[in-house]
């Protein structure tokens, strides 16, 4: 027991904490915009791969890495871009076209790589971002460590800012939120139902995208295949946990996060000696389940989630 | 005022408007003006193409012929924008409000510019409007906890915020209480004397008559008809609306039969601001119509679900037969023989994007229309086929999904997939809201032969018109209680209000 104490209060802890959040922020503030104008893009997962593999690649290939940031994100909006094409002016079946996406752009990540790199055995590795040093937080004791962390995570957590006070301050998040309550509503108000909502896809195409690159730019420095593993999965479970709302979904990526930095943190304990560590590795899944059932009881889904909106037709 | 509206200047103009959906023509070469502080009525059957043409007058479709100009400048197509600019402003038939946002939210939604920042000064115009107007409602309410009502009151509230000069407002009285519909009656009185302009449609005649200073009638898709209202009179416009005279049913009254289902002392639990029932005694006899007369949200909602099948009593009894039903489910209902006309056709009587065929079958699928674990799809389309020309369903076949079908359209199948199997119980919740004179009499008619061949009814209505001329027993229900029943003719109109208003009540009950 009080070993789990020492992990829970040891600053190193929170430093991974918030670094293991900071893409999952990312991807799940992405896909609670897509969410909230009434489209569930599963194509996630995939758009994540590539914006690893493109912000990584470019970065390689002598970009700097805002520049790597850039390029991801320019890949994710051009997936969304074709998502969102698919699913609202034609109407298309969400999970069907989502499920596409995530293929094709998984495919295509690994076709580009072979025909990029065909003779490396091991990928090459770039530098990526460093923990920022900030003046006066950085030297105190506890916190300095704890927010030992680089420029993407900081941004992760002011693009969740900036997607919290879009939504609920200004005329284009009321025109969000509301055309994935009532498109009709939108419309009747003179606004593009089509428009916003192909906005919103792209929008949060391009977030996902660069929740991927944090991966390669900043958390590791080089690109595997593996390596999004579920973590778009993880960030549509999180816009449900977070109610659609976008401070309970960083509370819930965060949540996640420490457990599953608790997980390997565990395995290293005596009780790691006698658990399978397969349990260890659930434990975040499992707790994200119970927790996901607890708090998304009384969330209010957007009404027009998943139901496509076709003008003229009744 | 000297001149009248018939000398005032023209604000719209719509010249030989068509539209057709595939092979059915919803408006053809429809032509209609619109003058500076005038009510004109828009009347016609269900599905004669009255939403249409407001449709396509405010961009949601484009015609495929003609033209509308607003204030003598041609309207571009298919852009609700440039109508709004324009100055129209439209209350749709089903509101078009986002239920997560507050009112004031969806006052001003698409008012300002999207890149910019929210600025103040809408809520300050939006409560002199709402005061100039008579439009009660508080701006920070969420609109999905709003009333009927309410909801209506925004939806105007966002035409006249956005300056609108001519309102369109599309059967606003449909799902309005009378005093409901009043209290509009009074905003749109307000609103022409300030020079606005509106374009009214409504199935309720007395209300045309006492609003409209002109009448426009649509069959099917063509103007027919257009009427000074103080030359004309309800019969008619009737007339005029179906292309004959219009015979109303008439219910003689009959020697009641036993018995068929009794509640006693039934109560429910409160549901938010809805009352729950208080000790409910209710007796269904056979060939009698009892009518349940009330302002809508007054318990109505909770004894449909007993009756239905949908809820058990908290407290009290149910008795079928003079037997307690041991399970109480809608399944159990529907095999004792109770058939269900739901409030709500859309969400609880059909499902929109299964076709007729599906929907007809909904309730016996699994006993008719099955054999062994198979769909009997012939059978079922039989059935449907039955339904589509004993009820005389206007559609293009069986394979239609019902959402494309007019409201009275879609009625005339519920009541039939109803009525199929001889029910001995018809729970009947507001049958004809919606429907137009023609099908109201066919609906009201086909209750009376059920109740004659021995059936009992349950008639909930708002309409203590449609109650009084059809129920052998009138009870009215008054935040969840029941008042005893009066027998037929034993009452007038006046009587029953004091009762609406729960005056009454205080006699028999102590609280
Ligand atoms: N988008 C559409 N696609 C196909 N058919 C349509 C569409 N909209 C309307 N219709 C058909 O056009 C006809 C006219 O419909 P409309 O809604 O204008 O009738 P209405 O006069 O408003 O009837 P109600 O009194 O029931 O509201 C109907 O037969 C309807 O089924
Ligand atoms: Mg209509």
């Amino acid at each position: 027991m009080s070993e789990i104490v020492d992990i829970l209060i040891s600053a190193s802890f929170w430093a991974a904490v918030i670094r293991i959040a900071s893409p999952l922020i990312l991807a799940t503030m992405g896909e609670l915009i897509c969410e909230r104008a009434g489209v569930l893009n599963l194509g996630i997962e995939g758009i994540m791969v590539i914006g690893a593999f493109t912000g990584w690649m470019a970065v390689y290939q002598g970009m700097p890495l805002w520049g790597g940031v850039a390029v991801a994100m320019a890949a994710g909006m051009l997936f969304g871009l074709l998502h969102s094409t698919l699913t609202v002016p034609f109407g298309l079946s969400q999970h069907v076209v989502g499920l596409g996406v995530t293929l094709l752009a998984t495919a295509s990540a690994s076709f580009a790589y072979r025909l990029m790199l065909p003779e490396v055995t091991s990928p090459p590795k770039i530098q990526p971002f460093q923990p920022l040093s900030i003046p006066g937080l950085s030297d105190l004791p506890w916190i300095g460590t704890a927010l030992s962390q680089t420029a993407l995570t900081w941004a992760a957590f002011a693009v969740a800012g900036l997607v919290a006070f879009t939504l609920y301050r200004t005329p284009l998040g009321l025109a969000v939120r509301a055309v994935g309550e009532n498109p009709a509503a939108v419309e009747a108000q003179g606004l593009s139902a089509t428009g916003l909502r192909m906005g919103a896809v792209i929008v949060g195409s391009g977030l996902m995208a660069v929740g991927g690159a944090f991966l390669t730019l900043s958390a590791f420095s080089s690109f595997f295949f593996e390596m999004v593993n579920g973590r778009g999965w993880i960030c549509i479970a999180l816009v449900v946990f977070g109610a659609w709302k976008p401070g309970k979904a960083v509370l819930g990526a965060i949540l996640f996060a420490a457990f599953d930095a608790l997980q390997i943190r565990l395995q290293q304990t005596s009780l790691g000696a006698v658990l399978p560590y397969q349990l260890f590795l659930a434990l975040p899944f499992i707790l994200s389940i119970l927790a996901l059932i607890l708090m998304s009881r009384r969330a209010e889904v957007p009404a027009a989630l998943m139901v496509p909106y076709n003008k003229g037709e009744r | 005022m000297t001149t009248g509206p018939a000398e005032a200047e023209v604000v719209l103009r719509l010249d030989r408007i068509t539209k057709r959906f595939g092979a059915l023509t919803a408006n053809d070469a429809v032509s209609l003006t619109l003058r500076r502080g005038e009510v004109v009525a828009l009347l016609g059957e269900n599905g004669a193409g009255k939403t249409t043409l407001m449709n396509i007058l405010f961009g949601h479709y484009v015609a495929d012929e003609g033209t509308v100009e607003v204030f003598g400048q041609p309207l571009p197509p298919g852009t609700p924008r440039a109508a709004l600019a324009a100055g129209v402003g439209m209350v749709h038939q089903h509101f078009t409000l986002a239920g997560n946002l507050t009112v004031l939210e969806n006052i001003t939604l698409g008012t300002e510019s999207l890149w910019s920042r929210s600025h103040g000064g809408a809520r300050a115009k939006v409560e002199r409007l709402s005061r100039d107007f008579g439009l009660a409602v508080h701006p920070d309410a969420k609109v999905g906890r709003l009333s009927v009502g309410e909801r209506q009151r925004v939806e105007i509230l966002k035409a006249l915020y956005r300056d609108a000069r001519i309102l369109i407002l599309d059967e606003p009285t449909a799902v309005l209480t009378p005093q409901e519909s009043d209290a509009l009656f009074a905003t749109l009185r307000k609103a022409t004397a300030l020079g606005l302009s509106v374009i009214f449609i409504s199935h309720k005649l007395h209300e045309v008559m006492a609003i409209a200073d002109r009448c426009v009638v649509l069959r099917h898709g063509r103007v027919v008809g257009e009427v000074d209202t103080h030359a004309t009179d309800k019969a008619a416009l009737a007339a005029l609306m179906v292309g004959g005279e219009l015979s109303l049913p008439r219910a003689e009254a009959r020697a009641p039969g036993p018995v068929l289902m009794r509640l006693e002392g039934v109560s429910t639990p409160d549901r938010g601001a809805a009352p729950g029932l208080k000790a409910v005694t209710l007796e269904l006899r056979a060939g009698q119509i009892t009518g349940l007369a009330g302002v809508s949200g007054n318990g109505q909602a909770a004894l449909a679900e007993i009756v239905g099948g949908l809820a058990v009593p908290a407290a009290g009894q149910l008795s079928l037969h003079g037997q307690e039903p041991k399970v109480w489910s809608p399944g159990e209902a529907l095999a004792r023989g109770v058939a269900r006309i739901p409030e709500d056709r859309h969400h609880q009587g059909s499902i929109a994007d299964f076709d007729l065929t599906e929907n007809a079958v909904l309730e016996a699928y699994r006993s008719r229309f099955s054999r062994r674990a198979w769909m009997d799809w012939r059978a079922a389309r039989a059935f449907a086929e039955g339904i589509i020309k004993d009820y005389d369903v206007r559609c293009p076949g069986p394979s239609t999904r019902i959402r494309l079908l007019s409201g009275g359209n879609m009625q005339k199948l519920i009541l039939g997939r109803a009525m199929a199997p001889g029910p001995d119980i018809i729970l009947a919740n507001q049958p004809v809201r919606g429907l137009d004179v023609g099908a109201i009499a066919y609906v009201q008619g086909q209750l009376i032969a059920a109740r004659d061949r021995g059936a009992a009814v349950l008639l909930i209505s708002e309409d203590l018109d449609e109650i009084m001329a059809l129920s052998d027993v009138i009870h009215v229900m008054s935040q969840g209680r029941l008042s005893p029943g009066f027998a037929r003719g034993t009452m007038t109109a006046a009587d029953l209000g004091l009762w609406m208003a729960g005056q009454k009540f205080g006699d028999t009950d102590a609280a």
